[in-house]
């Protein structure tokens, strides 16, 4: 555990980058109570896109930078990308009554999220390997 | 400049501790199911429910919705990681896990979310 600070520390300075970038999204793009969150549904949808592109490249990467995946997976990535913000948005806006728009975010997020996870990895292996 | 501080300071917090959680709790279990995201999520998910419910009725300043909310809460729980720990599941031809990470993940997290919303609002 004595080896970790590092580890955690990198962590720690990633996760305030993403998420100052996650907050500069939501303002760019802020939500109406009833309105689909278009701000988080970006930040998501972009950040699923960029950790299969970086898993991709640090299969790749020459051993030794151990602190590359957790700076910018653990890090940047998971503190761009929210799952609370998700969860809590889709109960507001079905709380709001616009039940229709909570079940279009609840299901978009996913059916974009994930294959956009798959394309950043498939697309990264294929430029890697030319 | 304050709200963006606030914001900073979560996340510095947050991030490390999904890690640490993570960590722990996938210590616990040898199977290749991702409890610890699963954990980190559905915990900020409640939490962030209650600070969205104490919002609405007043009893939760927008300092604190901004640090424990958009920082701590933001950074503790992840999108990225939840898709990635998916994606490895199908490309490993574990669908059944996979299909049952999406759904115990989304279901658990509104339960969470719902339930900390409901509690103060």
């Amino acid at each position: 555990m004595r080896r970790q600070w590092d580890v955690l520390a990198v962590i720690s300075a990633g996760g305030v980058l993403g998420a100052l970038a996650r907050y500069a999204v939501s303002r760019t793009l802020p939500a109406s109570p009833t309105g689909f969150p278009w701000g988080i549904f970006l930040v998501n949808v972009s950040g699923c896109l960029l950790i299969g592109v970086l898993m991709a490249l640090v299969a790749h990467v020459r051993p030794g930078r151990r602190l590359l995946r957790p700076f910018l997976g653990t890090g940047v990535l998971g503190g761009y990308t929210t799952f609370s913000a998700y969860t809590v948005d889709i109960v507001r806006l079905a709380d709001a009554g616009a039940v229709a728009v909570a079940a279009a975010y609840l299901v978009g997020t996913l059916l974009v999220a994930l294959p956009a996870v798959y394309g950043g990895m498939v697309v990264t292996r294929w430029l890697v390997r030319r | 400049m304050v709200t963006v501080l606030l914001v900073a300071l979560g996340a510095a917090v947050g991030a490390p501790l999904r890690y640490l959680v993570d960590r722990a709790v996938q210590a616990r279990h040898d199977a290749v199911f991702p409890w610890g995201t699963l954990t980190v999520n559905v915990a900020g998910s409640f939490v962030l429910g209650l600070l969205a419910g104490g919002a609405l009725a007043g009893a939760v300043p927008g300092s604190v919705t901004v640090l424990l909310g958009t920082g701590f809460c933001g950074a503790l729980t992840t999108y990225s990681t939840f898709g990635y720990e998916t994606v490895k599941l199908v490309e490993t031809g574990s669908f059944g896990q996979a299909f049952a990470n999406v759904a115990v993940s989304v279901a658990a997290g509104l339960a969470a979310a719902a339930t900390g919303y409901a509690l103060i609002a």
